[in-house]
């Protein structure tokens, strides 16, 4: 705090800004503070805002831009290659990003529309990590004894467990068992499928890390003086626990949410995820890779985009996790 | 009068388990092994003995943030010894504790004003004039200044953490407060801020503190009585101007020994006593007097008999060759 005193009657007014300074910052506040000095943050967040808003209203995007995902065009496909007639892969005022070899569709509607199932499973799956992985690492963490040693048990099964195998091996036994069950249909039963197998095996490494945290925190000395002012279980576990918690979650959730979205890409792929008539990521690049030497724009759009996506969210997680670490004041 | 608090036989022992499977205990540390002393209100007990030897365990079992193994605890004349956890709460807010570690004592993600407000939400107290209020109060009695109150602990230093853990402590008027080391980790110049302040406020307040420590010269400035713990046990019980002046335990006089004197002339010439060997283990502590190994007046008897604590003038002794 600088306060340089000219003379008398300018000195009110420093002097009122040191009050407001004594008054102190919320939390919130000094985090929003520290996040905003960090560029790269600045950046990605907007980035990654923008995607997810272009996600979720990209209805209404296509419709202003007067694009439609299902609409063949082919008439300006060459009929021998495939290819579009035009230079670029079709790129154009009326085709921003170009259009599809094959069927003529718009590429950039296609991204739009198949980012919403891509985010979709990405979202659950990584809200459903979380709140396993939490429920199961404060539990073992603070109770210890035999529920840890249970709990710990099993994830070292889920953790050796050769998971990608596992998943393809039981996707389409499992689908067909959620469509027979009447729960979800098609391509939504194995998004469901999806979000169930990505969060079955992806909660143990943040279950342990949330874990080792819950046990070093619990033996400090605020969590007993907490104790020695009569605080419940339920007191400590949600005043004085999981407000340290930020730090890993964080870091998580920067990790896993790009981890799920290429998890998505990867089994949908390999045909275990979403299929055609849907379309997601995957799908999309799955298609893309066949025509890498003939047209290359597609799959430089198709795979630069999920790699900007993922590259933005971590990005992000980062800046965040700086801005709510209290100590981090560079 | 009745003490606010009286410890008969305490005993505080940690089992050691080989693995996570076996069920049986390979063993036991004897953290507090049998210590019996009464606090009166207002005083203050002093408890001083090396790195080790259970002062901590026995400040923290006698207000039951650990489980007795055996031995009673009485509070105020009722027997706490069994009363569960759950059933404690209603105790807690008069009895209290500051800790060593003043980095570690309070919660890096809350505010002063959340953590010195902690004991009145929990206890669920309105004091006069709101809790806001009150804890601006508290802060101001601790000599810290009230509008800091949204300020998080990472922004003060060791000896201002300290007097927030304290304001903490003080916040509902216990009766009694564990001082865990409250300065041992803290600069000199701070420490006696910090002393002077906790002899303020047990002036103000009327509170008891059982004081621990084991800088001797801050335990003679702060206690009324002072207990000399050993291996999970107490070797003598005295009041302050007497243990210092003539010490009637062996180790007692070794402690006192240890203490520089501020004359270099003195200091030069004046006799040591320096204690060979380590701490036994506590787990498996020397029979009969559990000092035997290291002193220099051990005999056949010391190694077999156990000696009780027994009334020297106004102090108690346990020691079979007492000075």
């Amino acid at each position: 705090m600088s306060i340089e005193i000219v003379d008398g009657a300018s000195a009110s007014e420093p002097v009122l800004g040191a009050d407001e300074e004594l008054k102190g910052r919320s939390p919130r506040e000094l985090a929003w503070r520290r996040f905003r000095r960090n560029k790269v943050g600045i950046i990605a967040g907007v980035f990654t805002l923008g995607t997810l808003l272009s996600s979720l209203f990209a209805p209404f995007i296509c419709k202003v831009l007067g694009l439609d995902p299902n609409e063949l065009h082919l008439d300006q496909i060459n009929v021998s290659t495939g290819l579009p007639k035009a230079y670029l892969g079709g790129i154009s005022w009326e085709h921003p990003l170009g259009l599809l070899p094959g069927t003529g569709r718009d590429l950039l509607s296609q991204l739009l529309y198949g980012s919403r199932i891509s985010f979709l499973v990405m979202i659950l799956a990584t809200v459903a990590t979380l709140f396993v992985g939490l429920l199961a690492g404060i539990t073992g963490g603070y109770l210890k004894g035999r529920v840890d040693a249970t709990l710990g048990r099993v994830t070292d099964f889920l953790l050796a467990f050769p998971s990608f195998f596992m998943i393809v091996a039981l996707a389409e036994p499992l689908v067909d068992r959620i469509q027979r069950l009447g729960i979800a249909h098609g391509n939504s039963a194995r998004i469901l499928f999806l979000i169930i197998i990505l969060t079955f095996f992806g909660w143990t490494g943040f279950s342990r890390l949330i874990r080792s945290q819950v046990l070093s925190l619990s033996e400090r000395d605020f969590v007993t003086a907490a104790t020695a002012l009569g605080a419940s279980r339920t007191r400590i576990i949600f005043q004085e626990l999981i407000p340290n918690l930020w730090a890993p979650v964080i870091v998580v959730l920067s990790l896993s949410l790009p981890g799920y979205l290429t998890a998505e890409s990867v089994f949908s792929f390999l045909g275990i995820g979403v299929q055609p008539p849907g379309f997601t990521w995957g799908l999309l690049i799955s298609n893309s890779t066949q025509y890498v030497t003939n047209m290359p724009s597609f799959f430089l759009i198709a795979t630069v985009s999920l790699v900007l996506v993922v590259l933005a969210f971590n990005l992000l997680g980062d800046a965040v996790r700086d801005a709510l670490d209290p100590k981090a004041d560079k | 009068m009745t003490p606010i608090v009286k410890v008969e036989n305490l005993t505080k022992h940690f089992p050691i388990k080989k693995n996570a499977l076996a069920r049986r205990a390979a063993g036991n540390v004897k953290a507090v092994d049998g210590i019996s002393f009464e606090i009166a209100p207002g005083e203050t007990l002093g408890m001083v003995g090396e790195s080790g030897c259970g002062k901590t365990t026995a400040g923290r079992t006698i207000i039951k943030l650990y489980e007795p193994t055996g031995g009673k605890i009485f509070f105020e004349g009722e027997d706490i010894t069994k009363v569960s956890p759950a059933a404690m709460r209603s105790y807690r807010s008069k009895m209290q504790i500051i800790f060593q570690d003043p980095f570690s004592s309070l919660n890096p993600r809350h505010t002063i004003g959340r953590i010195i407000a902690a004991p009145f939400e929990i206890q669920n107290i309105t004091p006069e004039g709101g809790v806001k209020r009150a804890v601006q109060t508290l802060m101001e009695r601790v000599g810290l200044n009230p509008e800091h109150y949204n300020r998080f602990p990472h922004e003060f230093s060791g000896g201002q953490r300290q007097r927030i853990g304290i304001a903490r402590s003080i916040a509902l008027k216990p009766k009694f407060i564990v001082a865990d080391e409250p300065v041992s980790a803290l600069d000199v110049s701070i420490q006696a801020q910090i002393i002077n302040l906790l002899d303020d406020l047990q002036t103000e307040f009327g509170m008891s503190f059982l004081f621990i420590a084991h800088d001797l010269s801050v335990v003679q400035h702060i206690s009324d009585r002072v207990a000399v713990m050993y291996l999970g046990k107490i070797m003598e019980i005295a009041p302050t101007t007497d243990l210092y002046a003539a010490p009637h335990h062996p180790y007692t006089k070794a402690l006192l020994s240890a203490v520089p004197v501020p004359d270099p002339n003195t200091e030069r010439t004046r006799e040591r006593i320096l204690l060979h060997g380590d701490l036994p283990s506590p787990m498996n502590p020397p029979s009969g007097c559990v000092f035997n190994t290291r002193c220099w007046k051990a005999q056949d008897r010391c190694r077999i008999d156990e000696p009780e604590l027994l009334q020297i003038g106004a102090s108690s002794v346990a020691c079979h060759f007492p000075e």
